[in-house]
Formats: C-alpha cells, structure tokens, sequence
C-alpha cells in the first residue's frame, strides 16, 4: 500500500525547526556584524574575544567540577537504586520508584525553590556545596532511568551461571553484572553530566556569591548587550561538544 | 531465613537513594509549604514564630490574570507540542533502523544543549534586526517596524521549541509498540489515511500521548525564564512571581506560598492520572 507523504514531510519540518535557531547562532558568531542580521563578512574576531574573557573560562571551569563530581555521585546512587527497583517487588520499592519518578516531573523552579527553602531554613550557606547537592538531586533520577532500561535487557541467569561454576556472589557480580551493566551507567553519567553543565533554573536558586556556574554566566552576558556575539561563538563551542557527547551516548546504548 | 536475609539485604541497598531523595527532595517539598506560614525577615530569610498573614496576601486578585495566563499558556503549549510530535513520532516507528537512529539522534541534540542558548538562538532570530524578522518585512509578511520579540506568541513560539522533545520522546516510545499492521487493516476496511490515523494510531498510543502531555504541561506552568526573556512586561506567568519574590522583594514566605500552590496544581492532577491508569491496568490484567 503506498505510504502517505505527509508525516515524513512533517517529522523533517520539525527537525528544521528544531535546528534552524542552532544553525543561525553558529553561522553569526562568524560574522562580523554584530546584530547578524545581514552577513557582513567572515571572522574569528567573537572567538578572540571569547578566548580572552577569562571570567568565562573560570566559570567552565566550575560547572565542569561540579558537572563530573555531582554525575559521579549521581551514578553510585542511581545504578544502586536501578538494582533494586529491578531486584525487588514490594511496598518499599512501591515507594522507592515513586520518589525515583517524581523528580523528573516535577518543575525545576519548585525544585529550586523548595531546596533553597531548605537551605535557608537549616542554615547552609549557599554555594558550591548547596548547587551540588541539587544537581545530585535531580541527575539521580536520570541515571536511574537510564541503567533500569539496561536491566531490563539484563539476563539475571548469566549470574547464576557465574556462581554455578565457582563464583562468589560478589565475585558473580562485580566480574559479570558490572562490566555488562557498565555501558548503561557510563551513558546514565553522561547523561547526568550534560544536565548538570546545561542547568540554569535550580542553580540559579542555591547558588552563593562567587558560584557563578557558566549557565548563570551566560544569562549574566545577556543582560548586557555588549557581549551578545560572544555569546554566538561561547554556544557554538557548547552545541559542538553536545554534538561529541551525544554521539558517544548513543554508540554506548546501541552496544548491546 | 533466605526471606530475611533479603529483606534486609533490600533495606541496605535501597538506603542510600532513599535517603538522599528524602533528605534532599521530600523534606524540602515539605518545608515550602511549613515556609509559607512563616514571616518573611528583611535578609531574604524567614522570621520566628508562626504567621497565616502570607496566605491573606496570596489571595490579592492581581494574582487571577497571571494564574489564567500560566494555564492557558501551558495548555497552548501542550496542544501544540503533541500536534507535532505526533506525525514525528509516526513517521520516526515507521523509518527504518537508520533513519530512525539519527532523528531520534536529531531530536535528542537540541534537547541536550542549553536552555538558555536555545532562548538566546530565539532572541536573536525574533530580535528586531535579526534574520527572521528582516526576511518577513522585505517579502512584505510583516509591515515596516514589526517587532517579533517582547511578545506572548514568541513566548508560545519559545515554550514549544523548548518542550517539544519532551513530547517526542514518551510519543514515540509508545508508537515503537504501536502494531502498524493495524493502520493497514483499517484501511483495507475502507478508512482514509487521515482517518486511519485519528482513529486507529492516535488511540493506539494513548498512554503515550497521556504521558507527553503531562509532561509538557507541568513542564510548562513551572517556566519563568522564557517570559522574562522573550515576552513582554504583560506576559509573566506564575513562575516569574516566585522568582521576583524570591529574588528582587526577598520574600521567601510569600515564594513559598505560591510555589505550594503550584506544587498542589502539579502533583494532584498527576496523582489522578496514575490512580487512573493503575485502575487501567488492573482492568486490563
């Protein structure tokens, strides 16, 4: 039966809509004009200016700390809580996947503000301590997500099969479910870490003075117009390497 | 004694992401609510003692048009985001293995790479000298000095960029498992295309669309930073109020007993589509 048309032409609408605004910020930040609305020559010169701001490069220099530490933490705890929701049935893990889902849909401003209230209500200082405790927070649930779906495909038998032929269990799972679970967790992580880097709402409401995480910076050069094509070329950067890391999530989950 | 040592050995591993989540998720969404009867002190902070002064003022009816504007806004959003994904998401469990690889590929890079550059990538396209707004004047679509920008529809237009994978992606989960031999049958049987597809596939991934219109909305009524950056001064929604109050009136009492509202209006309609669906199951098992 001949297929319709319509929904190819459709889906590849709006994937030109999803890109056409990336594509725009990518080809101004090399363009000397500096409103890009019209094309007035090619330039590196937002890409000199970028390299020489070094209050950006300082707050990459955060967010990517906070990014590996908060992904890291994210990834002990997910991978541990993706065990157990899978291993168990019960009451507890009832509420366990509860807690685990609630996060994702829950709006990041009611996150932001409900952990600032708990901030100021205990006394803690905001800063790098509080932003990552929230990036922990809301990255958990991701890995989580993220190693399950792994589980799932998971043959629980092969470590009976371990343990068959002479393994301990902990010997049963740290040679056979971790290296095989690995790929998950690793794209879980990287999932975490781009989430973390790409957050402006929460941090914004748990950061302290001198936490200026590079999301908080951009929106900072927003404000004053002076450095809006910078921005352009600081974004290029950013799309490219989502561009790296995408990739590579996406060969881990495909190696099956 | 193999039971109990499960039990316990279930206890110990579940531990840490329990309590992480209890400590750092369930106990802050307590204290908004435990905030918002508590008087605001003069540093941003929260007095002694106990107050239902906040709740009083929370009831000011400038708040009507912000909260109407909030749903509507999101709902607008909702709407649109699902008449997009749903033909992407069709056509995405039709494509074969490649091609389906790279547009979820595609889909998932825009959602990766930051909010805020993808607000900024909307600025300068909408900005009054910027490429978008040029081409439309000088194909005379838009008259002479049209501003694009500082605008509800670009704060719909912004809204639905930036939810749309999160659409996307629940819709074609549940369209992978659509069976779209159906859609055949339906029209050896006589049915047009168009009709096949409202009557046949749209029900057919129902838990999905459900799922991405939850998504999207709740997603929706949270957002305060789109309108502040793309709309104008008479496009806040009722996430703009609980930044103000917390960042430029440092009234976190006043933050607290709005974004309860907000948590309340979030978590209720969630909690009536899981007892339904649950209902759904049990029905279904």
């Amino acid at each position: 039966m001949r297929r319709s048309r319509l929904p190819a032409l459709l889906a590849w609408g709006v994937v030109l809509f999803l890109f056409a605004p990336l594509v725009v910020l990518v080809v101004n930040s090399f363009n000397a004009s500096r409103f890009g609305g019209t094309w007035e020559g090619f330039t590196w010169g937002w890409y000199e200016k970028l390299w020489a701001a070094d209050e950006v490069w300082a707050s990459l220099w955060l967010t990517l700390r906070i990014a590996v530490s908060a992904a890291l933490a994210a990834m002990v705890l997910g991978t541990l809580a993706a065990y157990v929701l899978h291993r168990f049935r019960s009451w507890l893990q009832n509420v366990h996947q509860v807690l685990i889902t609630l996060p994702l849909v829950m709006p990041d401003i009611l996150m932001g503000m409900s952990l600032l209230a708990l901030f100021v209500l205990s006394g803690v200082e905001t800063g790098l301590l509080t932003i990552w405790i929230a990036h922990v927070t809301f990255c958990l649930s991701f890995v989580t997500m993220v190693v399950l779906g792994r589980l799932q495909d998971f043959d629980f038998t092969l470590l009976d099969a371990a343990q068959d032929l002479g393994a301990t269990r902990a010997q049963a799972v740290r040679k056979v479910l971790l290296p095989l679970l690995l790929p998950g967790v690793l794209a879980g992580g990287l999932l975490a870490f781009t989430l973390s880097v790409d957050d402006y709402v929460i941090t914004f409401f748990v950061s302290g003075p001198g936490t200026t995480t590079l999301p908080l910076r951009v929106a900072s050069m927003m404000r004053t117009s002076r450095t809006l094509p910078v921005i352009n070329a600081l974004s290029t950067l950013l799309i490219a390497s989502t561009f790296v890391i995408a990739a590579v999530s996406s060969r881990l989950q495909r190696r099956a | 004694m193999r039971a109990q040592r499960q039990g316990s050995s279930q206890w110990l591993l579940s531990l840490p992401s329990l309590a992480w989540l209890g400590l750092f998720f369930v106990i802050p969404a307590i204290l908004v609510f435990v905030t918002a009867f508590r008087p605001a002190d003069l540093q941003g902070g929260v007095g002694p003692g106990w107050t239902l002064a906040t709740l009083e003022e929370i009831r000011d009816p400038a708040y009507l048009p912000i909260i109407w504007r909030t749903v509507w806004v999101s709902a607008a959003t909702t709407f649109f985001c699902l008449a997009l994904a749903l033909p992407m998401a069709f056509h995405i469990a039709r494509a074969g293995q490649r091609q389906r690889q790279w547009l979820l590929l595609l889909v998932v890079i825009p959602f990766l790479s930051n909010f805020l550059i993808r607000i900024f990538a909307w600025k300068s396209l909408l900005h009054p000298e910027g490429p978008l707004t040029q081409t439309l004047i000088s194909l005379h679509l838009l008259p002479e000095n049209a501003v694009l920008l500082h605008h509800a529809g670009a704060v719909l237009l912004v809204m639905v960029y930036t939810q749309l994978p999160f659409a996307i992606l629940p819709l074609y989960a549940a369209a992978e498992r659509f069976d779209f031999g159906l859609l055949d049958a339906a029209r050896d049987l006589g049915a047009r295309p168009l009709q096949a597809f409202a009557k046949v596939f749209v029900p057919g991934v129902q838990r999905g669309l459900i799922s991405a219109a939850v998504m999207v909305f709740v997603c929706s009524l949270g957002q305060y930073v789109i309108p502040q950056m793309v709309g104008g001064v008479s496009d806040d929604m009722l996430g703009t109020k609980i930044a103000q109050r917390v960042f430029s009136d440092r009234n976190l009492p006043h933050a607290s007993a709005l974004a309860g509202g907000m948590m309340l209006a979030v978590l209720l309609p969630m909690l009536v589509v899981a007892v339904w669906q649950r209902i759904g199951r049990k029905e279904g098992a």
